[in-house]
């Protein structure tokens, strides 16, 4: 096997430009295709985050009894959906809004009357966290007596999915297409050496060599071209994402939400996958030529 | 197949060679032995190259059924056929070595796919270097050497692996004196250590080293044998 790895070097160093495209062609490939991933998975962290922390406010008619206000909790804990139903009298309210309006809360000061209502705060189980089950449970909720009316960040975290969602679709199709381009960079590269070398080749055929003993340097080629492409690309974005993490992490939520690359293991994969692609392409210029 | 000759270590049965409908070997009927020293002679274009070419399948027959060592040559299945060249150490018309590999590296070759150990290797490489006066060159890749000197590495690279059958080319087709000296003693060495050895030639002088039979082709076909 050493002697296989060791004519695999020497076909690679006498192939030094050739190699050098390749790679530097796969390490590209693969820089776009990951960004797009690493893309997708902090977009998703993101969704999640807003997701968990989705709450529905119920705001109560003025003038409500005690005994209304205990019925529509009870009534709430009933409704499929609803995690847990905790009760923000007018004045609890007020107090949490001059807490975050501190600076200004001067103007909450000289209010002769408390202008907000009884509310309940809604926190949804994981189920019901998709639009659909969100609409039906606010208009179930509005329909409940002494409800005045249900407010919830629907629309917009919709929309942002909506968006993800297609980015997604576009970032399979992009994936399988830079998967065909590299398979097709490795295919192609291989095929040039294996022309290259054709009389070496039949030679080593007509001195007893088997396909095997031929074959195997040509798959090491490539797949140390498809590993090294994937390790160089994957270390670009890594570079990248570090120098974009420092500009704008801090500014993003308020720093709530932590940007991330991708996991030593999901690396590994994506070099593996990388090494595969080569193997894969080698295979496909291999079948052609050796028929 | 009959046992005529158990001692036969090829056997040709009504060989017909065709390039087109150009006949190269016609009807060619022929038993060599083990160990026999057999020239093959004729004149340029008669079928000498044809016939060795079959030997090893560097070509397939047209017609008729080949025996190679108890291989019948028509009926191998593909994996097999680096086995049946590793029977053979050849010596080719042109050469054939590997212009990117070193005069060491092209006679390795054929102990690398046989699976050879890398210590055995570098020894026997060596020992057969030795023989035909090339060590000194043994880094030289071949296009610094002379032709005589590639024939050489050439003649080294067939015998390196101890074949059973060495076929050659036109072994001393554009030598020197000397150099075809080397190369026929060369051959004699393995021919007394039990090798089959098939010379293919049109050189009148080679014929009359002596301990041979010879066969004469002509336009394809089996025209004479003698043995002196
Ligand atoms: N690959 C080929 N394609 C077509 N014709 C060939 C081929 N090889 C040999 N021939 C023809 O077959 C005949 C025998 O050739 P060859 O065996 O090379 O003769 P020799 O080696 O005795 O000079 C010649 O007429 C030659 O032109
Ligand atoms: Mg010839």
């Amino acid at each position: 096997m050493q002697r296989f790895y060791r004519r695999a070097i020497k076909d690679i160093l006498e192939n030094r430009f050739l190699t050098a495209i390749t790679v530097v062609t796969i390490a590209l490939s693969i820089l776009i295709a990951a960004a797009f991933a690493l893309f997708f998975v902090n977009a998703g962290d993101m969704l999640n985050l807003w997701q968990k922390g989705m709450r529905m406010m119920v705001y109560l008619k003025a003038s409500t009894s005690e005994a209304e206000r205990l019925d529509t909790k009870f009534r709430l804990q009933g409704i499929a959906g609803v995690q847990e139903a905790v009760y923000i009298s007018k004045d609890e309210a007020l107090t949490r809004l001059k807490e975050q309006m501190q600076h200004h809360s001067a103007l909450l000061e000289n209010l002769k009357e408390n202008p907000l209502p009884d509310s309940f705060e809604i926190t949804l189980q994981p189920s019901a966290r998709n639009s659909e089950e969100l609409r039906f449970l606010a208009e179930r909720i509005q329909a409940l007596p002494g409800v005045a009316e249900v407010e919830y960040g629907q629309q917009w975290i919709q929309r942002f999915t909506h968006i993800i969602n297609l980015f997604s679709l576009a970032g399979y199709a992009i994936g399988a297409l830079f998967f065909m381009a590299t398979l097709f960079i490795v295919a192609n590269t291989i095929r040039l050496v294996l022309y290259s070398r054709r009389d070496e080749i039949e030679i080593m055929r007509l001195v007893g060599a088997t396909d095997r003993f031929i074959k195997i340097p040509f798959y090491l080629e490539g797949m140390i071209q498809g590993g090294a492409g994937t390790v160089i690309g994957l270390g670009l974005l890594y570079a990248g994402y570090s120098a974009l993490a420092l500009h704008f992490a801090p500014g993003l939520a308020g720093g709530m939400i932590q940007l991330r690359f991708f996991s030593v293991g999901a690396s590994a994969a994506a070099i593996l996958g990388g090494t595969l692609i080569g193997w894969l392409g080698c295979w496909v210029s291999l079948k052609q030529f050796m028929k | 197949m009959t046992e005529e000759n158990a001692d036969a270590i090829i056997r040709m049965f009504h060989v017909h060679k065709r390039y087109g409908a150009k006949f190269a070997l016609k009807d060619l009927s022929l038993d060599i032995y083990k160990n026999e020293y057999l020239f093959v002679t004729g004149r340029s274009g008669a079928g000498k190259t044809t016939l060795l070419r079959l030997l090893y399948l560097g070509e397939e027959v047209s017609e008729g059924q080949v025996l190679v060592d108890g291989l019948n040559l028509s009926r191998i299945a593909r994996n097999r056929i680096p086995q049946l060249r590793r029977k053979f150490g050849i010596i080719f018309q042109d050469y054939k070595l590997i212009p990117t590999k070193t005069v060491f590296e092209n006679v390795a070759l054929v102990l690398e796919v046989a699976g050879r150990k890398p210590s055995l290797i570098a020894k026997k490489v060596k020992s057969v270097l030795r023989m035909v006066g090339m060590e000194d060159r043994i880094d030289a890749y071949p296009q610094s050497l002379s032709g005589g000197e590639q024939q050489r590495v050439a003649v080294a690279r067939a015998a390196a692996g101890d074949p059973k059958i060495i076929l050659a080319d036109e072994p001393t087709g554009s030598l020197d004196e000397e150099s075809a000296d080397v190369i026929m003693s060369f051959l004699d060495t393995f021919h007394s250590r039990g090798a089959t050895i098939i010379i293919a030639t049109h050189d009148k002088e080679l014929l009359e080293r002596g301990h041979a039979r010879i066969i004469q082709l002509r336009d394809g076909q089996l025209w004479s044998t003698e043995t002196v």
